[in-house]
């Protein structure tokens, strides 16, 4: 059985100075944002013309969808409509057959980690190779990545050399982060020249051209796309957007809000296949016309995957990615993966305090904390929650609508605390406890103090 | 200070219950700005234990006794941000309760909005360091929020720099949440008590004598490992510092 993400955390800061690591490390990338955000004066604008942008596309999502793939098919792509991961895996391994392949090269696609596509593969004996340096990584060490912009956030150098050791030979022990990432850069270039077949995430879709524009900063899709004969693009159908001119507000936030950068190193256009090559084009839905019938959530899909939720989520930066046991981590993965399973990510919405720091990094303005609050509101109405869980909040909610019963339970709880404190005072029942002393427990309440003193 | 605003006391009900001195300091200190002070005896809760647990579906009874507590012209001034937050976006969204639309503030939005204080004739030496409540800050827009690029500004900042021989402080990530989150401190108790320890160490960086905020849960919360580890801080709601330093 899965663990909830309070297990799992509770797991990740038993150690304390990583832990304290991994906030820093991401707290520094949070205060990178805030710089370049800072540096323009029209920061608020561009987030207000994004989400209005977004917005319009949600509204008529299926016309642009339409639009696009009449001007992609016309540009020579040929376009596959998946409803869902299952079909999407099949799709792309169709292809492979079609065309007698063994291996591909895989940019960074979080919609193919949420499609489960390299378990997939693997049972049909097709040998994947993530391109992008920490995905590459995390695949070696067999694990998912902790997070959607910077996959192996969570290890540090010498877990890396430890990785490269046992997978690509490296030297024992040696941490320098120069000679890993050339390790890792000579092994990755015999996968890029040896694969027919390169698989890219999606991050615009331009209904208006039918081109597709992929952001990386290390170059691989282009090196994986240029050096293969057929170039296959998993996106989600949430990743159209109606005009290339739109690409001035998203490219301008989409680095800033990731990293801190003005720009993105890459941003690679594709609009038709060279001569004698293919270029293929997989749009999937997988829940997402689900999440965009609910009038709670379908903001959600506005979301470009920056991941500045990520980094400013005081919670996520002291449990770590893998807490959240699904794909898409963080806080916006914490509004999407319930839209998947209910039940297997009912804890997800309670892994936050509300604290609202989400909603305000979010480049497109989705009201993360708010959804994170209505996501609480359905599953337990659904019945997702534990039945303790339920009973004792039926009890206090009888017992705080009526006034003189919540006065004798307050009266009743202070007393108790003051005669026999180790009813609270313990470890094992009271998780307050654990690490807090409870407040001390007053003689008279307020509401008794302004009785004998309001004159 | 001549005003005789009409006031109707809002104490949410762990302040009631376990921090009285917060709900005294409050009706003292609004008394002391000229206000008229009634509290209605039959309030108990706002809800919002419910709510942010998942329940919001349960807590329509306890919404009612709000209104039915506190409907009518006076303003209602409450010392939680996090209480004011959730009885405007939960409480009377739902509600005929019309008249009490605008007129429910937190108490340090109260005295410098409403009662339009902006400069406290007060004295309270000590080295205070602040906490900033994200319900009051992110929900109610106390203070500017590090996120956006807009002009800062702060409300309670404002009234506890008019005070003189008050020093105040502030960490350097000044607005991160300290780790309370409702029922959040003990489903996530892990991630609650490392977020209020990371929040304490900038404090104690600084030696603050004091540690103060508009909020007594989420001092509750920091008090609490404060008191299990023997910090050298004393924790005082801004109600009891406001009161204490207009002596």
């Amino acid at each position: 059985m899965t663990l909830s993400h309070a297990e799992n955390a509770s797991k990740f800061i038993a150690d304390e100075s990583r832990t304290d690591w991994h906030n820093d490390t991401l707290w520094f990338i949070r205060s990178k944002r805030d710089k370049a955000a800072h540096n323009l004066p029209e920061w608020e604008l561009l987030r207000d013309k994004a989400s209005a942008i977004k917005e319009n596309t949600l509204n008529h999502l299926s016309d642009y969808l339409i639009e696009f793939e009449k001007n992609a098919l016309s540009n020579g792509i040929k376009i596959h409509w998946a409803s869902d991961g299952h079909e999407h895996n099949q799709i792309l391994l169709s292809i492979l057959k079609k065309n007698g392949i063994t291996k591909m090269v895989k940019s960074k696609s979080m919609l193919t980690e949420e499609c489960h596509l390299n378990e997939f593969l693997e049972k049909n004996n097709i040998k994947v190779v993530d391109t992008d340096l920490g995905e590459r990584i995390v695949q070696l060490r067999n694990e998912m990545p902790s997070h959607i912009v910077l996959p192996a956030i969570h290890l540090k150098k010498e877990d890396v050399s430890i990785t490269f050791e046992k997978h690509l030979d490296a030297e024992k022990g040696n941490h320098n982060p120069v000679y890993l990432t050339r390790v890792a850069r000579k092994e990755l270039r015999s996968h890029f020249f040896q694969s027919e077949v390169a698989l890219t995430g999606v991050n615009f879709a331009v209904a208006e051209t039918g081109s597709i524009v992929v952001c990386t900063n290390e170059g691989n899709a282009d090196l994986g796309v240029h050096s293969a004969n057929v170039h296959i693009a998993s996106m989600g159908i949430e990743k159209v957007i109606p005009k290339a001119k739109h690409l001035s507000v998203f490219l301008r936030l989409l680095a800033r809000s990731a990293t801190g950068q003005p720009v993105t190193t890459y941003n690679s256009h594709f609009t038709k296949p060279l001569p004698g090559k293919e270029l293929h084009v997989i749009i999937v839905d997988n829940g997402r016309t689900r999440q965009l019938a609910q009038p709670d959530f379908r903001g959600s899909l506005k979301c470009i995957r920056c991941a500045a939720c990520f980094n400013t989520c005081p919670v996520y930066r002291r449990s770590g990615g893998h807490s959240y046991h699904t794909a898409v981590a963080g806080p916006i993965g914490s509004i999407l993966s319930p839209n998947i399973d209910k039940k297997k990510n009912a804890d997800l919405p309670f892994a936050s305090t509300l604290c609202g720091s989400c909603t305000n990094v979010c480049p497109v303005k989705i009201d993360i904390h708010n959804q994170l609050w209505k996501w609480r509101q359905q599953l337990m109405k659904e019945g997702y929650g534990p039945v303790s869980k339920s009973i004792s909040m039926k009890g206090m909610a009888w017992v705080l609508s009526n006034p003189s019963i919540y006065r004798f339970a307050g009266k009743f709880a202070r007393l108790v605390m003051r005669l026999i404190p180790s009813m609270l005072g313990n470890k094992y029942f009271n998780p307050w406890y654990k690490q807090r002393e409870m407040p001390a427990p007053p003689k008279e309440s307020f509401r008794e103090w302004y009785l004998k003193n309001k004159n | 200070m001549c005003f005789k605003l009409k006031v109707k006391l809002f104490i949410p009900c762990y302040v009631d219950q376990f921090y009285p001195k917060v709900g005294v300091a409050t009706f003292e200190l609004l008394k002391k700005l000229g206000c008229e002070v009634e509290y209605p005896l039959n309030q108990t809760c706002c809800g919002q234990p419910m709510a942010n647990a998942g329940f919001n579906h349960l807590a329509a009874s306890c919404s009612d006794l709000f209104v039915e507590n506190f409907d009518g012209d006076d303003y209602v001034v409450c010392p939680s941000g996090s209480c004011v937050l959730h009885v405007k976006e939960h409480v009377l969204e739902n509600q005929s309760a019309g008249k009490l639309h605008g007129r429910v503030l937190e108490l340090t939005e109260f005295i410098h909005d409403v009662l339009g204080v902006k400069d406290l004739d007060a004295y309270f030496p000590h080295k205070v360091g602040y906490l900033t409540s994200c319900h009051g800050q992110r929900g109610l827009h106390l203070s500017s929020m590090s996120e956006l690029v807009v002009p800062a500004y702060s409300k309670p900042e404002k009234l506890l720099r008019s005070i003189n021989g008050l020093e105040l402080f502030f960490p350097s990530n000044y607005d991160e949440c300290c780790g309370f989150g409702g029922t959040f401190c003990v489903t996530e108790e892990a991630v609650s008590v490392k977020m209020g320890k990371d929040r304490l160490t900038a404090h104690l960086e600084n030696k603050v004598e004091i540690l103060t905020g508009n909020d007594m849960s989420c001092l509750m919360h920091l008090e609490g490992i404060i008191r299990r580890n023997n910090h050298p801080i004393a924790v005082m709601h801004i109600a009891e510092i406001l009161n204490k330093s207009l002596n």
